[in-house]
């Protein structure tokens, strides 16, 4: 079907918040990028797919900026392929890999592989997020030139906080050589201590030793002090604390460079949901008290929070089923990740769907520098669209995942948004709910 | 003896995992229960048949002296086979998980698990995976209930009630799982409770559990009723939670002087293992106001009372919850009712 010149995507609701458009039309692709949007007939049944898409929303494809797919190192829980095909499930065209593999994608030669394995799982556009130190252990500066060189999008030490506030100057000066940001992972890793959970009443409950707020909010408040006096451009990775929020807020007040993300079980859940000590509900940063997941979505709703990515990190079920303490952090996302955004900021918090998908597509766009190519359905951009309907309840059962693994916060859930169709550069890669 | 059930009210729990989730009424009959059992131990023949042909294993999987011995003492008391198995280590450390350790001891087709454990839930996470009963021997710094119960009934048998007395626990609140069981106990039975210690182990924010909390033990010396002396532990020095144990026994430690100020009727208790000259002076431990060896004595008929229920317990139709619904918050695209 790819072979045909002309996609023509029919009937359906176009939102696309780099162009400020709602409205139903008509999207036509020409090969491998978004010829036109508007009201037209075929341009030629032969040379024409034409994907009826009335009563279903278009968009541009979702850009995560935040995944770890565990290839190399970890192929049990997730591989390229595997992460690839949950995205595009998700209705994500293009993810961010972290550098937590190992070995460390801290090198030119590392980046290249994910880029290699991304095409030849041949579906979503992978792009890998270099170290910024080192064998991300702090010390000394990775490659970056070579990583950018490579591809990367980003820098980070993934879930390794920088302890060394020089070590984080010096990362935030070198990127800027490369235009390209670093995405910060904010916690004070003495503060945290043998912390398990948000540190407050239901901690105490449960005898868990907490992380209280503040380990997270101090290496906020560093690293934005460290973003002024370098210019450099940086991005706060998985927000939890209204503290966080209140200090980007200040910091973008001073008009610098720094932008911030936050996962949806941050503010779709709260530290209560750890009663039952389920490992599935054990993250870093962890669920926090209901006054920080509010103030996350206060803070989605003002433009503080400019991205919600997935945070997607997939563990096997035996590494689930240990004690609470000794269970890994981290939850799968990628499929999830439109479904419950949209059910609880759309439908429950009354969001807009441009205002949703901004976080979704475009601003990941500026942030990463893909926003010439990507996150957007103007004409000439690359044909990433993602087709949704968000008119269906439907059940989130982890035994339908295309991921490899099954740790979801968000099993059971009753949620709307069904991805139906995705393309990538203009390739049909899933049609009526299944793989091309 | 062999009527227990008649009286008492209908106990329909699997599990005894903790005293929080507990009513009123249940915790009175354990206690009642137990104040039958008692007797047991004074008879020559100190033996019930109450659990003939049921398998009790003790499950320790951290160390402990008083607490298995107890176990095992009442389950032998109640006639069940009991088997004891004691590993130091974790299933990390042994390659397994706490799932699989669950699933290989209920295709042994035991009846009750006792389980101790270092950590926090450890009896909860293994209590769905099995339909044998779990009672709870302390899991991490979460709950030890049979301890508290243990602890309550001392009280009453010393005092004659536990409504409107004022408990005082004192030391390291924050990390002990003797504290919070006694906490939600005391409390479920109207007294009022007292968590006593430095800052870094008796967080404000401890006043969330409906604790009265105090730093200054002198300060509250003159109205305590209980005075529940919390085990004190050296790797808490070491951790840098408060300077040394000698600072630490000077400003909660329960000694002469501070005996003269106390009420002639108040009593002591400790859970064991004593650090005499740290948490309470010799001459203290083993005064008359000293009720910690009525504690031992009282915990083996606590724990009889214990296995006796679970053991015997009115079965539930399948598929009736066992514990709380886990709270989840969004109401729109919350999990499946």
């Amino acid at each position: 079907m790819s072979e045909k010149r002309f996609v023509l995507v029919r009937g359906g609701r176009l939102v696309d918040p780099a162009t400020g458009r709602d409205g139903t039309g008509d999207l036509l692709i020409e090969g491998t990028r978004i010829r036109a949007l508007g009201h037209f007939e075929l341009p030629s049944a032969e040379d024409t797919l034409v994907v009826e898409a009335s009563g279903l929303i278009v968009t541009p494809g979702l850009i995560d900026m935040h995944v770890h797919l565990r290839e190399p190192g970890n192929e049990e829980e997730e591989t390229i392929w595997s992460g690839s095909r949950a995205a595009i499930a998700g209705g994500v065209t293009s993810v961010a890999c972290f550098p937590n593999t190992e070995p460390a994608l801290d090198n030119e030669a590392a980046a290249e592989f994910v880029v290699l394995q991304g095409k030849r799982a041949n579906l979503a556009n992978v792009f890998p997020v270099g170290a910024v130190t080192l064998g991300r252990e702090g010390v000394r500066l990775a490659e970056m030139g070579g990583l950018a060189r490579a591809g990367a999008v980003a820098f980070s030490d993934a879930d390794r906080c920088l302890r060394s506030a020089e070590v984080m100057r010096r990362g935030l000066l070198y990127a800027r050589l490369f235009d390209l940001p670093v995405i910060a992972h904010c916690e004070d890793m003495d503060l945290r201590g043998s912390g398990v959970m948000n540190y407050g009443r239901v901690a105490l409950n449960l005898g868990l030793p907490g992380i209280p707020d503040v380990a997270e909010d101090i290496v906020i408040a560093r690293d934005l002090l460290l973003a002024e006096i370098t210019m450099a451009t940086l991005h706060i990775g998985h927000m939890s604390t209204r503290g966080a929020v209140d200090l980007l807020r200040e910091a973008k007040a001073k008009k610098l460079e720094v932008t911030g993300e936050v996962n949806p079980p941050h503010f779709a859940l709260t530290e209560e949901s750890l009663v039952t000590y389920d490992p599935n509900f054990k993250l870093v940063p962890p669920l926090r008290a209901a006054v920080d997941a509010e103030a996350l979505i206060r803070g989605l709703r003002d433009g503080v929070i400019d991205v919600i990515s997935s945070g997607h990190a997939p563990h096997s079920t035996e590494e689930k089923e240990l004690e609470f303490v000794y269970a890994p952090p981290g939850v799968v996302g990628l499929e999830t990740l439109f479904p419950v955004c949209y059910t609880v900021l759309v439908e429950r918090h009354g969001f807009s769907l441009l205002k949703l998908l901004e976080k979704l597509t475009m601003n990941p766009a500026r942030i990463l520098r893909l926003s010439k190519q990507r996150g957007s359905l103007a004409p000439g951009m690359l044909a990433d669209v993602s087709v949704f309907d968000i008119s269906k309840e439907r059940v989130v059962r982890s035994s339908e995942f295309r991921s490899k693994s099954r740790n979801t916060c968000f099993e059971g859930w009753r949620v709307k948004g069904t991805t139906v169709h995705v393309f990538v550069s203009g390739r049909c890669v899933f049609q009526d709910g299944e793989f091309c | 003896m062999e009527d227990f059930g008649k009286e008492r009210v209908e106990w329909t729990r699997k599990d005894l995992l903790g005293l929080e989730g507990l009513s009123k009424n249940e915790i009175y009959a354990i206690l009642d229960l137990a104040d039958g059992f008692r007797e047991v131990s004074t008879r020559s023949i100190k033996k019930v048949p109450a659990l003939r042909g049921k398998v009790v294993v003790n499950l320790f999987f951290e160390a402990s002296t008083r607490t298995r011995i107890s176990f095992e003492l009442a389950g032998t008391r109640l006639s069940a086979d009991v088997i004891n198995f004691s590993g130091a280590s974790s299933s990390t450390v042994k390659g397994e998980t706490l799932m699989d350790t669950a699933r290989n001891i209920q295709a042994m087709g035991v009846d009750i698990l006792v389980l101790r454990h270092p950590c926090s839930g450890a009896a909860y996470q293994i209590s769905r995976g099995v339909t044998a009963s779990v009672v709870n021997a302390g899991d991490g710094a979460h709950e030890h209930p049979t301890q508290a119960l243990l602890d309550i009934f001392t009280i009453r048998a010393r005092l004659n009630r536990v409504e409107g007395l004022k408990v005082a626990i004192v030391g390291d609140v924050s990390h002990s799982r003797v504290a919070r069981s006694n906490i939600w106990g005391l409390q479920k039975l109207g007294a009022e409770v007292y968590a006593v210690g430095p800052p870094t182990l008796v967080p404000r924010g401890l006043a969330k559990m409906g604790v009265k909390v105090s730093h200054y033990l002198d300060e509250i010396l003159p109205e305590i009723d209980v005075f529940n002396m919390l085990r004190i532990q050296s790797e808490r020095q070491d951790q840098g939670l408060f300077p040394t144990i000698r600072e630490y026994s000077r400003l909660f430690g329960l000694n002469r002087e501070r005996m003269k100020r106390v009420k002639p009727e108040a009593i002591i208790l400790h859970p064991g293992p004593i650090n005499r000259g740290v948490e309470i002076t010799p001459d203290v431990a083993d005064g008359p106001q000293s009720v910690i060896l009525e504690q031992v004595a009282n915990g083996l008929a606590v724990r009889m009372a214990v296995l006796y229920l679970v053991g015997t317990r009115v079965t539930q139709p399948l598929g009736t919850p066992q514990h709380p619904a886990p709270a989840v918050l969004p109401a729109a695209g919350g999990p499946e009712a």
